[in-house]
């Protein structure tokens, strides 16, 4: 019995050794070598750059440096910036219309199945062929700008991709105290939870945890200068049409990830709710959303590290120059292959995974955490 | 039994041919797909009779000016995988990327050997070598510093294309006073900075440009940031809708009536003879940017030969192809540009090419740095930054300190 029980543990073992081995060298070997040849100045000595044999130098994080506070990186800090933006606007975009749709579909419209297949369809295009169509629909001049003619308005004048205007600027002087009043709003909406829950100890200790952020922020502001100058960033609109293409792309997955959570509500619970008098708004806003909210949570991860990541759709759609629409993942390949700064790119790169890290790890551990307790 | 054995014996003659034929083979790397693929393929079909054992593998990587096949190349550069002949830009992105990383060879003694020091101009010369050596076989020249028009518009409107930028900006208020908004069309992003650079060298005259990239001229000296004014004031001369447009939308607008000049490299005329039909000279005009007349800025294509290639003498038989004069004048008609050298065969080219060809033997020569003959690809491909710059805050000293502190920091002009 026990001799049989090892056995099996040694195949499980041997059978999941390949995938282990694979993933150690072209995961995080390659993770490794990304971390270290972003410290080190692979790039800066042009005649190191391609050389069969470059010679390179540690230099610690002076990469990261630069590109926080260094005059000539401004467009990786605008970058970073369009990202966040980028992604707050894509996942709000998604969830309110996939759940939009899902509610509709919920309710058994005729020719059911054909609009799951019609909203669902997008998702099964490649982010490349959304951005092609996508450029031309929002040509200033044509498409979606004429769409108003058809009714006798005036055309459109929204520049869409082209559009050079900005809107919410601030100050980058500004982003350590910025980061730290967030954190601080952050850890007081826990405290609030906890407080709710009656776990008053811990809602005092995060509580004081943020006044004592906030204070630091005060602190941050007067003390900590990033930039000798001063420098604004802000929300481009150019970036309107890409959250337009990517939500029309992703709505439609976000609507079946509802779907399989709204059909898997027990209907005794619907019912038991209109036999108690609930309306169709408090059945779903009492009833439905509060059960479908950890798919909610799922989805935002999904969403978050695929907008965190954009490439291919900002390329199509915008070509890699047009530095209004640029994100951080196409500088990351126009700096390592246009430009040879190798290092540096490599630095935005540890950037990059360093974000999407801060999405996925906490789902994973209270992934992990709710498999154990079951 | 005999048919036995001469079966035996075809096969061995068949894997013979086979070895016989693996042995000689070349591989070309390059970007001219498309448009440019028929004139490639002339010429290696040219290759293909004059060496009929060598095979030719074609490996092109579309993407216009190369921005998808450079980042190939550097992959399998880097892997230890070198093309046996690749094309690049002569010039600086060529000896600031692989020259100065020791991956090429010296072509001093092809040059010398096949006596190319004399057919080729010595500003040509000059902008391929560095350190002693020359470093690739240029193929074509194109013009980038060319004002194009359409003669009967200008003649309705009753102006004269403008020989300085301030007859430019002159122009572009009269132009507007009849009504044409945007006197100047402009296109995408990359021909904004096409466009600064033929002010750079209106402004600073060719001197000034050529010191500009040996590090004599900082950037941030009055002198060069003059130059950024007066491409604000040119700038107010074009059209709002810019960013959106391809180069041939630009040139479109020009052809349309609705803007008066386009500032443009000259495979616009290639764009406007071939594809839109126009009669050189009738249907479509042009003069060199203003303020720079008499000054040819070149751009050129171009081929290497890498350290430890497979093929070494077929891709000298390549090369000593490319810089021929035959070679030369099968390539260019097709291609659109003009040949490298001075004797080529002007009947075969259309009459904007002759008029090009005879500007090459008299102009003084300098480098385009957009299109990679001046500048590191480590500065060209950051130059873009500089111009969000200014384009953020129409701040001239900003972006000229900016571009000063990334010409510091990839070393320019350091040789």
């Amino acid at each position: 019995m026990r001799w049989r029980k090892k056995r099996n543990e040694l195949t499980s073992f041997l059978v999941l050794l390949p995938s282990l081995v694979l993933i150690a060298i072209f995961v995080y070997y390659f993770i490794a070598r990304t971390v270290a040849a972003s410290l080190s100045d692979w790039g800066r000595d042009p005649s190191q750059a391609l050389a069969l044999n470059p010679e390179t130098h540690f230099i610690g994080l002076d990469n990261y440096r630069e590109l926080f506070t260094g005059v000539i990186d401004v467009r990786f800090r605008q970058d970073l910036v369009s990202t966040l933006f980028f992604t707050a606007f894509f996942i709000a975009g998604c969830l309110l219309l996939g759940l939009l749709l899902a509610v509709a579909i919920d309710h058994r419209p005729r020719a059911e199945g054909l609009f799951r297949g019609v909203f669902l369809f997008p998702f099964s295009l490649s982010f490349v062929v959304t951005g092609t169509i996508w450029r031309w629909l929002l040509q200033p001049r044509g498409g979606v700008n004429r769409l108003p003619t058809m009714v006798g308005l005036p055309p459109g004048e929204f520049a869409w991709l082209t559009s050079r205007d900005q809107v919410w600027r601030f100050e980058w002087n500004h982003l350590p105290a910025i980061v730290l009043v967030l954190a601080a709003l952050v850890l007081l909406l826990m405290a609030l939870s906890a407080y709710r829950a009656r776990r008053g100890r811990r809602a005092v200790a995060l509580a004081a945890v943020a006044a004592g952020l906030l204070a630091g922020a005060l602190g941050a502001a007067r003390g900590l200068v990033l930039l000798p100058f001063p420098e604004l960033h802000g929300f481009n609109l150019a970036f309107v049409g890409i959250v337009v293409a990517a939500v029309w792309q992703m709505a439609g997955y976000t609507m079946a990830l509802y779907l399989a959570g709204l059909t898997g509500i027990p209907i005794e619970l619907r019912e038991a709710a209109i036999v108690d008098g609930a309306n169709d708004w408090q059945l779903y806003t009492r009833i439905m959303l509060p059960l479908v909210a950890p798919i909610t949570l799922s989805a935002m991860i999904i969403l978050g590290h695929i907008s965190l990541k954009i490439f291919d759709l900002v390329f199509a759609m915008a070509g890699p120059d047009n530095a209004y629409t640029d994100v951080p993942a196409l500088l990351m390949f126009i700096t390592t292959f246009r430009g040879n700064q190798f290092a540096k790119g490599a630095s935005i790169g540890v950037i990059l995974l360093l974000l999407v890290a801060l999405v996925i790890l906490p789902y994973l551990r209270s992934q992990l955490r709710r498999r154990g307790r079951a | 039994m005999k048919r036995w054995l001469f079966s035996i014996l075809l096969v061995f003659l068949a894997l013979g041919a086979v070895t016989v034929r693996a042995q000689d083979k070349l591989e070309i790397f390059s970007w001219w797909a498309g448009d440019e693929g028929p004139a490639l393929q002339a010429l290696i079909s040219r290759y293909q009779q004059l060496y009929p054992n060598i095979e030719v593998t074609n490996s092109t990587v579309t993407g216009g000016s190369g921005v998808n096949a450079r980042a190939v190349l550097k992959t399998r550069m880097l892997g230890g995988d070198p093309p046996d002949s690749f094309q690049v830009h002569a010039g600086q992105e060529l000896i600031g990327t692989w020259v100065v990383a020791n991956r090429m060879e010296d072509l001093s003694g092809l040059f010398q050997s096949e006596k190319w020091a004399t057919v080729f101009p010595p500003g040509l010369v000059a902008l391929l070598s560095s350190k002693g050596g020359i470093w690739s076989v240029p193929v074509n020249i194109h013009r980038s510093n060319v004002m194009w028009f359409v003669p009967a518009k200008l003649s309705e409107w009753g102006v004269k294309p403008p020989k300085t930028w301030d007859e430019l900006i002159a122009t572009c208020q009269t132009l507007k006073s009849k009504g044409v908004d945007a006197p100047l069309a402009l296109g995408e992003n990359w021909t904004v900075n096409h466009l600064w650079e033929s002010v750079a060298l209106g402004v600073l005259g060719p001197e000034g440009w050529s010191e500009l990239w040996t590090g004599k001229l900082k950037f941030n000296s009055p002198k060069a940031v003059a130059v950024w004014d007066t491409f604000g004031k040119v700038l107010a001369c074009t059209n709002s809708d810019a960013s959106g447009l391809s180069w041939q939308q630009a040139v479109d607008r020009v052809v349309k009536g609705d803007s008066a000049f386009n500032i443009m490299g000259d495979w616009a005329a290639g764009y406007m003879a071939t594809t839109l039909k126009l009669e050189p000279g009738n249907g479509f005009g042009w003069a060199p940017s203003p303020s720079t007349g008499g000054t040819f800025m070149m751009l050129s294509d171009s081929f290497g030969l890498p350290k430890g290639v497979k093929h070494r003498d077929a891709t000298l038989k390549w090369l000593k192809l490319l810089g021929s004069k035959e070679g030369q004048d099968v390539f260019n008609p097709l291609k659109g540009s003009i040949a490298a050298r001075l004797d080529s065969d002007l009947s075969k080219y259309n009459a904007y090419s002759q008029s090009a060809a005879k500007d090459w033997k008299a102009d003084k020569i300098v480098g385009s740095l957009v299109h990679g003959a001046v500048a590191p690809e480590s500065f060209g491909s950051q130059f873009g930054t500089v111009m969000e710059i200014y384009l953020a805050g129409k701040n001239a000293q900003a972006a000229a300190n900016a571009a000063q502190a990334i010409a510091d920091q990839v070393g320019l002009g350091r040789k």
